[in-house]
């Protein structure tokens, strides 16, 4: 589809770029030249040191070499000032802001900060005490602040569709017509939200210049190179700390770009060139174990591949046919017990040794047949419903494993024990246990359980884009907009219902069967409703929503994030459920559609201006 | 160019009764389509029109009586209806909202097309054939409409009197042999009405019968080639369109009979005399 022809962009178009006063009155180049030299400076200060102690991790004592968070900052304060000289209109610059828009800027400057004070706070607190920060320290608050204080005294093009223009104005004191402080300070937070608030740029970027198809899928390439490394710098950070400050100058500096327009164009080249896309993820994400020399990290990101890949599956359920599973990681479980019962360890109750494939194919057809059994009773429910009965089967699975231990039930799965000693795969005489050599990269078991899983998340990507895009996805998304309509249009609601769930159940079965040989062990308690390890059910949902429904990239990136941040925020074990929920409910007032939004969602959440007489749903039968 | 004589009328529902528990929406009503044919089901408010759309498109089973479709009966699931050649649009439009135009008509095309899931995964070249002739029946039912120019809008964003055009489309797309219009122009300015009307007709001269629900009398009078009045659950009378307009107890039934003598002789000379004049516009906009 042409992207300069979808209603979206009109709307952008029609609606004029709204560029409001500063938040601090400046000239524009004293503005400038302040947000430059700030960033300069933030840059300069990370070469001081910032502590004096090595205590805090990552060694921030050195002078004339930046460390850990320092390095944070550094990128950051570079960024700022890259873009800073993009709006003096410096050729060769252009490219990185499209959009022209200063609150790139403006959010990069609030990156850095963010991460420069997070790490000075931390210092601070962790050591106890101001006194533990050196000068290095205080230049770098300083000159971080100075930068976003700059770029705050530059015109800011802010959200319109939030202001109805009388708002502001109607809450003036009588008489005096002045508005009362806290009015104008709820004005001032407002237009701060708007500002940071990413989503449409409405100064629509000028059509990019026309390259040969090469260069562009040279410039995918690279986008993805450089994917590769942050994903791979986020997963390798030694300490929480670090990983904390990656978080933020990662995702305000994410938002940054795409309010530069970046990442608009970025993807509208991958949408151009989808194989060479595809090609160039996988590729990426292949390359990822060759980065790694210990196997720690590879195992997070096997787990991150397993989640992710369920969260797809769980995707083709919720996001295409829109039918709300909460026991969805019971097919997980279905294929890992599977593949368990037949992989010919000796604490299987079975004695027989599938051979891989087989094993596979076992795992997803038993998931097959366990979602049809699910779904044929349940999918007649709508709603609310069928939520409360999918997430009792997801328990009366686990309850059932935990009691088919010979003693309360047939003797099949060692009951809460579980099946341990799972043993490692060999495909083609290649097995999977021992670390292979490549030359002088060495690929570590779990470098070689990664390459396989990642064969399968390709395999359900696949699966997931071919299917969406098809007469029955068309059917399923009819089904998810409106039952009854769908029905009437000569959809047979239940069977293609019954057909989502099957599909999702099978995905996930596959992945199980890979998670069993990872995991080198199943037990009941792996396949809980809510629980602190993911992937489980809630969290699978949660994967879904914070990602985007309907995307495939969505699942993907909300899973590597759910699975990163408990994995590496040991601090937040006690509270992890809790600053779960608060992110959730966060992300559900700001962004429903989710951080990488369906184009139709996008719109469905956010486009109440045209709500006509065509978006009624009142059930037409209840009119006689 | 009516086709009363023809061999096998394309709809016929006899004895149809719908109670909603003590409530009988629909009560005993016989209604006949014939083929290349436009009737008109009109009735005041609450007189069991949609009710009885749906007993005949299956979202309703009728407690009494048989719906049969070119003499066989019609299955009690709304989707096998459509299947058997019945389609329908709704009294509040029901498009599917953040679809987009194309798509929303290439759902319609769903019970004429075959492919399954594993088709759809495989890509073979049977699947592009098939989905390339979806698109293709679906643009020239777009161009039939006149939607063409709006493919790759979302259904959501389209004005209204497109919004009912592409409900339209999205029902012809499952080449239905009956059209059932559920208020079509309801909402519509006269110019928007006149274009329906043109749409119909057209839509008839490609062998299409349809029945049309509708509020307004002279969109009905001027389409349709028989006109069936539903009052209170039960058809009053049915016939062509001056038979009805002069029919006595249609007009009691939207204007209201004058008690006898109660409210005094003067009042119900009034009404009585309000009655001849509606009656003389109404003849007026046929004219």
């Amino acid at each position: 589809m042409n992207p300069h022809t979808t209603p979206a962009a009109t709307k952008a178009t029609e609606t004029p770029a709204a560029q409001t006063a500063p938040l601090i009155p400046l000239p524009l180049t004293t503005a400038r030249a302040l947000t430059a030299t700030g960033a300069l400076l933030s840059a300069a200060s990370t070469f001081l040191s910032w502590t004096w102690t090595t205590r805090f991790p990552g060694n921030l004592t050195v002078n004339g070499y930046p460390g850990g968070l320092q390095l944070l900052t550094l990128t950051g304060a570079l960024l700022t000032l890259a873009y800073t000289l993009t709006t003096w209109n410096i050729p060769g610059l252009r490219w990185l802001n499209p959009a022209g828009s200063n609150n790139a800027t403006a959010l990069l400057a609030t990156a850095t900060l963010a991460t420069t004070w997070y790490t000075l706070v931390t210092i601070a607190v962790q050591l106890g005490g101001l006194a533990n920060l050196e000068p290095g320290g205080y230049t770098a608050a300083l000159a971080t602040l100075l930068t976003l204080l700059g770029t705050l005294a530059l015109p800011l093009d802010r959200h319109t569709e939030d202001t109805d223009g009388t708002e502001d104005t109607q809450d003036a004191t009588p008489g005096t017509g002045r508005p009362k402080a806290t009015t104008r300070a709820r004005a001032l937070a407002r237009t701060a939200l708007r500002t940071i608030r990413p989503g449409h740029p409405h100064q629509q970027p000028p059509p990019p210049r026309p390259l040969p198809p090469w260069a562009e899928i040279l410039i995918i390439a690279a986008a993805f190179g450089i994917a590769l490394g942050i994903v791979t710098y986020g997963i390798g950070t030694a300490y929480g700390e670090l990983f904390t400050g990656f978080l933020l100058l990662a995702g305000l500096g994410t938002a940054g770009l795409a309010r530069a327009g970046l990442l608009g164009r970025l993807t509208a080249l991958t949408a151009k060139h989808r194989t060479p896309t595809v090609t160039a993820a996988f590729i990426a994400a292949a390359l990822f174990p060759l980065t790694q020399d210990t196997d720690q990290y590879t195992l997070i990101a096997v787990n991150i591949l397993i989640f992710s890949t369920v969260a797809l599956g769980l995707n083709v359920v919720v996001g295409l046919a829109g039918l709300l599973d909460l026991g969805y990681v019971a097919f997980l479980g279905v294929g890992a017990y599977t593949a368990a019962l037949v992989s010919g360890t000796t604490a299987s109750t079975l004695d027989i040794h599938f051979p891989f494939w087989a094993a596979v194919l076992t795992g997803a057809a038993a998931s097959l047949v366990f979602g049809v059994v699910i779904g044929a009773p349940t999918l007649r429910l709508r709603g609310d419903y069928l939520a409360i009965v999918t997430l009792g089967f997801g328990e009366i699975f686990r309850i059932t494993v935990g009691n088919l231990n010979g003693e309360s039930g047939p003797s099949l799965t060692n009951g809460p024990n579980g099946i341990p000693n799972i043993p490692d795969l060999v495909l083609f005489g290649y097995s999977f246990g021992d670390t292979h050599h490549l030359g002088t990269i060495a690929l570590n078991p779990f470098a070689n359980y990664y390459l396989l899983m990642l064969l399968f998340t390709v395999i359900v990507v696949l699966v997931f884009s071919r299917a969406g895009n098809s007469r029955i996805g068309r059917a399923w998304i009819a089904i998810r907009e409106d039952e009854t309509a769908a029905t009437a249009m000569g959809i047979n609601g239940f069977r293609l219902k019954l057909l989502a769930f099957a599909l999702g159940a099978t995905l996930a079965g596959l992945a199980g069967t890979v998670q069993a040989h990872v995991a080198y062990t199943v037990v009941p308690e792996q396949y809980v409703f809510a629980g602190p390890v993911p992937p489980n059910s809630a969290f699978l949902l949660a994967a879904v929503i914070l990602g985007g429904m309907g995307t495939i990239s969505g699942p993907l990136l909300g899973a590597a994030l759910l699975y990163l941040i408990p994995a590496k925020l040991q601090f937040l074990q006690d509270y992890q459920l809790l600053a779960f929920g608060a992110a959730l409910i966060l992300l559900m007032r700001f962004r429903p559609e989710g951080l990488i939004p369906n184009r139709r969602r996008q719109l469905e959440f956010h486009d109440t201006t045209t709500t006509g007489p065509g978006t009624l749903t009142h059930p037409e039968a209840s009119t006689p | 160019m009516t086709a009363t004589d023809a061999p096998a009328p394309v709809l016929t529902a006899t004895g149809v009764t719908m109670r909603f528990g003590g409530l009988t929406a629909v009560h005993d009503v016989d209604l006949t389509v014939h083929h290349n044919e436009i009737v008109g089901l009109i009735g005041p408010n609450g007189a069991g029109k949609t009710t009885f759309f749906n007993c005949l498109t299956g979202l309703y089973t009728p407690t009494e009586g048989t719906v049969t479709y070119k003499s066989s009966a019609l299955p009690p699931k709304p989707h096998l209806v459509t299947k058997a050649g019945i389609a329908r649009t709704f009294q509040n439009i029901r498009l599917f909202a953040n679809m987009t135009v194309l798509e929303n008509v290439q759902v319609g095309r769903h019970t004429r097309t075959k492919e399954g899931l594993f088709s759809a995964l495989l890509r073979g070249p049977a699947f592009r054939r098939a989905e390339k002739a979806s698109e293709e029946r679906a643009m020239e039912l777009l161009a039939f409409t006149g939607l063409a120019p709006k493919r790759d809008h979302l259904a959501r964003n389209l004005p209204y009197g497109e919004q009912r055009k592409l409900e339209i489309a999205r029902a012809l797309a499952s080449d239905p042999g009956l059209l059932l219009l559920d208020e079509p122009t309801a909402g519509m300015n006269p110019q928007e009405t006149r274009a329906t009307e043109a749409l119909v007709h057209a839509i008839r001269a490609q062998g299409t019968a349809v029945l049309v629900i509708e509020h307004d009398m002279r969109f009905i009078f001027t389409l349709c080639d028989r006109v069936a009045v539903l009052v209170q659950g039960e058809k009053l009378t049915e016939g062509t369109a001056d038979t009805v307009q002069a029919d006595e107890r249609v007009i009691a039934a939207y204007l209201g009979t004058p008690f006898e003598g109660a409210p005094g002789e003067e009042e119900a000379a009034e009404v009585a005399a309000a009655e001849a004049r509606t009656e003389e516009t109404q003849e007026g906009d046929q004219r």
